[in-house]
């Protein structure tokens, strides 16, 4: 069944991302210079950008890979850029994290992949409740079959899947999505776009899309924001970040809706 | 000028300290010894990955044996066939059993050994990481809030540290096994009668250096291969290099060590 992401009731008195004043450079160049940005809670916002905008060092700095250079970052009221190590840790519990390349170890299976951070996060929980996480989520992510696969023995799309499935295991409140559908064909898109959505409604999770496929930004976002140059260009819903006279964001919509 | 993290940070901005090469090797060299002590002080912290080292001891270790029982053979077999020519012209060949055990247990069992699992393990471990790393594997560890430092690199050195140390025990083995099927083919020389020559020269310092070569290869094996793995990038090629470079440079820093090591006990020895 296809759900729609308009239908989710969005709290937007809580905000469970903010980021004030952004600037991040690798060396000499300059890829974020002054974002902010809110996520409310129960909201998939879509950050949509070219490619080497930065999108995805942005994901980074709020999950605390990368440290931001300027300004602050809040993820569910705690200061990112100012936490411990065990702080940061806690708090990365209570995110999940899709990668664009899925990012699954090889050498472990499926099964293996989801339970890893449950069993390596808690060590008392009992082998039949962890089973029993694993199996809720893949059967959320629809391959409860491939339980006891290894990733090289899974397509492109499957991967994805068992890869938002592991972003899901330890009941997140927030989860980021990295390129969800590159790499991926239309059909194979439309399936991540509806698991996306339904994720939203399930878990009542907030979620930050990264992508650059403008048919997932449509579908998946409550709010899209515009990256260029390391800034924001527009903040809104998608009619009203594309109902502009804005040469570089009419440029972008017609380059995706013609190629 | 010293070389802080703020000069190497500040490297794409300000040019190059010295020349390209010259800043790159000592950027490399530092971040290697902030590796290093990085492992000292996580080794000891909790939570100890039991299980994942005794899987990494059964990857080094048990998978290499092969490789170490025909090499250590070959080495022992070649070694007396090769020195017993110099010996006859003195009519000293009764002094191979004890050639052999002063030869392999200070030097030609660590060594041969090291050598070994440096091309073997060092790359795998360079390999693994490194397409871990680029693949994004270990980020996915660091978001799930498990520290990939404990859980990839300390459990790996530790593993290296332990299996090439038994693994340089059963080389020496071998090693003498090998002498031993040449002496008794020619000399005709009885098992008891073999080993109480090779070990009548040895003394507890020779024991000594046997132990420190294999812990201290042992160590540099692991820890270069994580660290070359850990610090790979641009993709594919980036994995290939660092197998590479954790090879030849793991190689280049057993011998700088076996050099240093002979100079000390030697120097102990003679006290």
């Amino acid at each position: 069944m296809k759900i729609n992401n308009s239908d989710i009731l969005i709290d937007k008195s809580e905000k469970v991302i903010s980021i004030e004043g952004l600037h991040k450079s690798f060396e000499d160049l300059d890829v974020l210079c002054g974002v902010d940005l809110m996520l409310f809670r129960r909201e998939n916002l879509t950050v949509l950008g070219r490619s080497g905008t930065g999108k995805s060092v942005l994901l980074k700095i709020i999950v605390g890979l990368l440290k931001p250079d300027q300004g602050n970052v809040f993820v569910l009221g705690r200061q990112v850029n100012t936490l411990s190590t065990s702080e940061l840790n806690f708090l990365r519990l209570r995110i999940g994290f899709s990668f664009q390349s899925s990012a699954l170890y090889d050498s472990m299976n499926v099964f293996q992949n989801l339970a890893f951070p449950l069993t390596m996060n808690n060590k008392n929980m009992s082998e039949s409740k962890v089973k029993e996480m694993v199996e809720e989520v893949l059967s959320a992510v629809a391959l409860s079959e491939k339980i006891y696969q290894m990733p090289a023995d899974l397509s492109g799309g499957q991967r994805k899947r068992i890869g938002i499935a592991r972003a899901l295991i330890t009941k997140p409140e927030i989860i980021l999505y990295d390129e969800p559908t590159s790499g991926l064909d239309p059909i194979t898109s439309v399936e991540i776009i509806d698991l996306i959505n339904k994720v939203q409604h399930m878990y009542s999770t907030s979620s930050i899309i990264i992508t650059h496929d403008l048919t997932c930004a449509k579908n998946t976002g409550n709010r899209i924001a515009l990256l260029d140059n390391g800034k924001f260009l527009k903040v809104g819903t998608f009619d009203d970040v594309f109902s502009t006279n804005d040469e570089i964001i009419k440029g972008f919509y017609n380059y995706n809706f013609t190629n | 000028m010293a070389l802080s993290d703020e000069n190497i940070k500040g490297q794409g901005k300000k040019g190059y300290i010295f020349t390209k090469n010259l800043d790159s090797y000592l950027t490399d060299t530092f971040n290697g010894f902030k590796f290093t002590t990085r492992f000292f002080k996580e080794v000891f912290k909790k939570p100890f990955y039991f299980r994942e080292t005794v899987n990494q001891c059964f990857e080094i270790g048990i998978r290499s044996l092969p490789l170490i029982a025909i090499t250590g053979f070959i080495v022992g077999f070649v070694f007396v066939k090769q020195s017993r020519p110099s010996l006859e012209s003195f009519g000293a060949t009764s002094w191979l059993p004890s050639l052999m055990g002063i030869a392999t247990i200070r030097a030609l069992g660590p060594l041969v050994t090291a050598l070994i699992t440096a091309g073997k393990v060092g790359s795998g471990i360079g390999a693994e990481l490194g397409s871990m790393k680029v693949t994004e594997q270990v980020d996915a560890m660091e978001v799930s809030a498990i520290n990939p430092f404990k859980y990839l690199v300390v459990t790996r050195v530790v593993a290296a540290m332990v299996s090439i140390f038994l693994l340089v025990l059963f080389c020496d083995f071998m090693e003498l096994l090998g002498s031993y099927v040449n002496i008794n083919s020619v000399e005709g020389i009885s098992v008891p009668s073999f080993l109480r020559n090779a070990f009548s020269s040895l003394t507890f310092l020779d024991i000594f250096t046997n132990i420190i070569k294999s812990l201290t290869y042992g160590f540099t094996i692991g820890i270069v291969g994580c660290y070359k793995g850990f610090n790979a990038s641009q993709g594919t090629r980036g994995v290939g290099m660092a197998a590479n470079q954790a090879v030849v440079t793991a190689i280049f820093l057993i011998f700088l060590e076996e050099f240093v090591i002979v100079q000390i006990i030697n120097w102990v020895r003679y006290l």
